[in-house]
């Protein structure tokens, strides 16, 4: 391990002399972790410590005195046992699921279809196209969800009143529990559709322009194009954009937040807005802790056999 | 031989030339109209604030006006929101946070990349695949252990919890894209300032820092915007109203009571907007660099 390019140098400087080579080495090895040593600080006191300690917490009771009263038990999942028995936590689990899979597969099937359009452009108008469609990505989602709130609101929308103009009835937006579900998702459509666009633009530059050369002179349509040429070239982006949106859209807060904060009657809360409003606005932050540790093994399977995929993948193009 | 078949085939070429370029011109005008209804859509909401900003509270309140236009601009939102103390305290304390955490973040993580890049060392790798892991894990799944780490610590309702956790949003994704342009430094280049008699400190500051320079600012574009909105942490951690940063101080202060007063908001939200946005639209390279990095290098 410690023979890598240091060696070469540190043998040209002088031969015979291993002990200032240990030395050496040792030194370095030394000032890596040192130079680490913040990073390990930030990794594991502040991720992996928490994340220890949420397990923890999950365990006690309300007063945080001790494990469950009345938990049959012995390792205190007294809190899971109470989420497993409760309707509202199974709306979370499934609004959850609707939000981040619905959510994640709009945002990839429209940045895929601008990314597709901008790269069809001349390039000189593609910088200008691309500044303009990244804004939404751009603003604060928090303060631009504040916007979105203002054109959904009951009396004053203005998205009905377009709707309005093509006779088109007023939308309850934010009043009915599947609006409010739709408002969610178009605004977090809206936020993160620019992200994937910026991916796949990157990855469709980098695919080499021989590939579709080739492939024209073999004859192939457009269809067969994207499906055996670009599609394969891209697979490692997409997974990987895909994969970090999901966490994202799974974890999401701010904007169940701003729009809905969980209403009406709790049917829009994912699982973050519920871990918040039972954790910290209930301060029952044990059971709070309970909830959102169950993101936890969705988003460790989603990640799992993504970047399983991905090592395959790479493994192959070796 | 060769002649005749050329010329019998000059037709069709012709013939599928034609074709193509009205194929591609219908591609073209496709993917123009396609990008037009994108960038209406996506620009709508920032736009309908920015109109309301300007709009009186008449106006705003009037439903028979089309609520796309606006008859009387006027300024006093902002004026009321600028003259607000408490909305300048909050952009105070962004400021200092995301200064502080920025200034925390590139120190720490092109430290480490540099590290973990260059000096391998035992156990390095593992330490590389657990710091892209940790990017992995979202911030609403450690709020709450850390709200009650926070609390023990004395932070709560304390700009200074927040530069403590919000390293945790961005070390690992700036340590990561640094390790990716540290690694694509030619390993020649340090070996001739090993020759030279450079220690491992010099190496980083003269050759690695002004060569990865993109990177860098890649990295600290990418952690200034992610602690500026920054929105579960603050919410949980602050509720005294002189501690807050804008995000939250917008989203609950200025939102309340039963009638809202909307042309505030929307000033006060655009402006809290506003530094990220200025940043892209001058760094809008480097900003996509840094976006995009994490997944071309990954």
């Amino acid at each position: 391990m410690a023979a890598d390019g240091s060696l070469a140098v540190s043998a040209a400087s002088g031969t015979g002399r291993a002990s200032s080579l240990e030395r050496f080495a040792r030194r370095r090895s030394t000032i890596a972790f040192l130079m680490t040593l913040p990073l390990l600080v930030v990794v594991i006191g502040l991720v992996g410590y928490p994340a220890a300690y949420g397990i923890y917490l999950s365990t006690l009771n309300r007063r945080m005195t001790g494990f469950m009263e009345g938990d049959w038990l012995p390792t205190g999942l007294g809190n899971f046992e109470i989420l497993f028995d409760s309707d509202t936590f199974w709306m979370v689990v499934w609004q959850s699921c609707i939000f981040a899979i619905s959510a994640v597969l709009l945002k990839a099937l429209i940045g895929f279809w601008l990314a597709h359009m901008l790269h069809h452009i001349p390039t000189k108008g593609q910088r200008k196209w691309r500044g303009m469609l990244l804004v939404p990505w751009v603003i604060p989602p928090a303060l631009s969800t504040l916007g979105w709130w203002w054109m959904f609101d009951p009396s004053y929308s203005s998205i009905n009143w377009i709707l309005n103009i093509f006779a088109v009835p007023a939308v309850p937006w934010l009043g009915e529990p599947w609006w409010a579900r739709a408002s969610v998702i178009i605004v977090n459509v809206w936020y993160g559709a620019p992200f994937f666009m910026i991916m796949y633009l990157a990855a469709l530059k980098s695919v080499p322009e021989q590939l579709y050369e080739a492939a024209a002179i073999d004859g192939a349509t457009s269809w067969q194009r994207l499906r055996y040429v670009t599609l394969p070239m891209m697979a490692n982006i997409i997974s990987i954009t895909v994969l970090f949106s999901l966490i994202v859209t799974f974890a999401n807060y701010d904007i169940v937040r701003v729009l809905t904060n969980g209403g009406p009657r709790d049917l829009t809360h994912v699982f973050a807005s519920y871990a918040f409003q039972v954790g910290i606005l209930s301060s029952n932050i044990p059971r709070g802790a309970a909830v959102s540790l169950f993101m936890f093994p969705i988003l460790a399977v989603c990640a799992f056999f993504v970047l399983r995929g991905v090592t395959r993948r790479n493994k192959e193009q070796m | 031989m060769s002649a005749t078949t050329a010329s019998r085939d000059v037709p069709g070429i012709y013939h599928k030339a034609g074709s193509l370029r009205s194929e591609r011109r219908w591609a073209m005008w496709w993917a123009y109209v396609s990008l037009i209804v994108a960038a209406i859509i996506f620009l709508a909401p920032p736009f309908y604030m920015l109109l309301t900003s300007f709009k009186t509270n008449a106006e705003i309140a009037d439903h028979s006006l089309n609520p796309w236009w606006i008859r009387a601009p006027t300024i006093e939102h902002y004026a009321a929101i600028l003259s607000n103390p408490i909305f300048i305290r909050f952009f105070i304390n962004s400021v200092i946070v995301t200064g502080c955490v920025v200034v925390l973040t590139m120190v720490i993580s092109v430290l480490a990349a540099f590290a973990l890049a260059r000096m391998r060392f035992w156990g390095s790798q593992v330490l590389a695949t657990g710091v892209f892991l940790t990017y992995l894990v979202p911030d609403t799944l450690l709020f709450i252990p850390l709200y009650q780490i926070v609390g023990g610590l004395g932070l709560l309702n304390s700009i200074w919890g927040l530069v403590l956790v919000y390293p945790t949003l961005t070390v690992p994704f700036c340590t990561w894209i640094m390790i990716g342009y540290f690694a694509s430094i030619p390993k020649e280049l340090d070996e001739a300032a090993l020759i030279d008699g450079a220690n491992w400190m010099q190496m980083l500051m003269k050759i690695f820092v002004p060569v990865a320079m993109p990177g860098i600012i890649a990295a600290t574009i990418f952690a200034f915007t992610v602690s500026w909105a920054a929105f579960v942490y603050p919410t949980a951690f602050v509720t005294t109203a002189e501690q807050m940063p804008l995000t939250i101080g917008v989203v609950s202060q200025l939102v309340r009571g039963d009638t809202f007063a909307w042309g505030q908001i929307m000033a006060g939200a655009l402006m809290a907007a506003l530094p990220p946005v200025i940043i892209y639209a001058f760094l809008m390279d480097y900003y996509i660099a840094g976006l995009t990095a994490g997944a071309t290098k990954g």
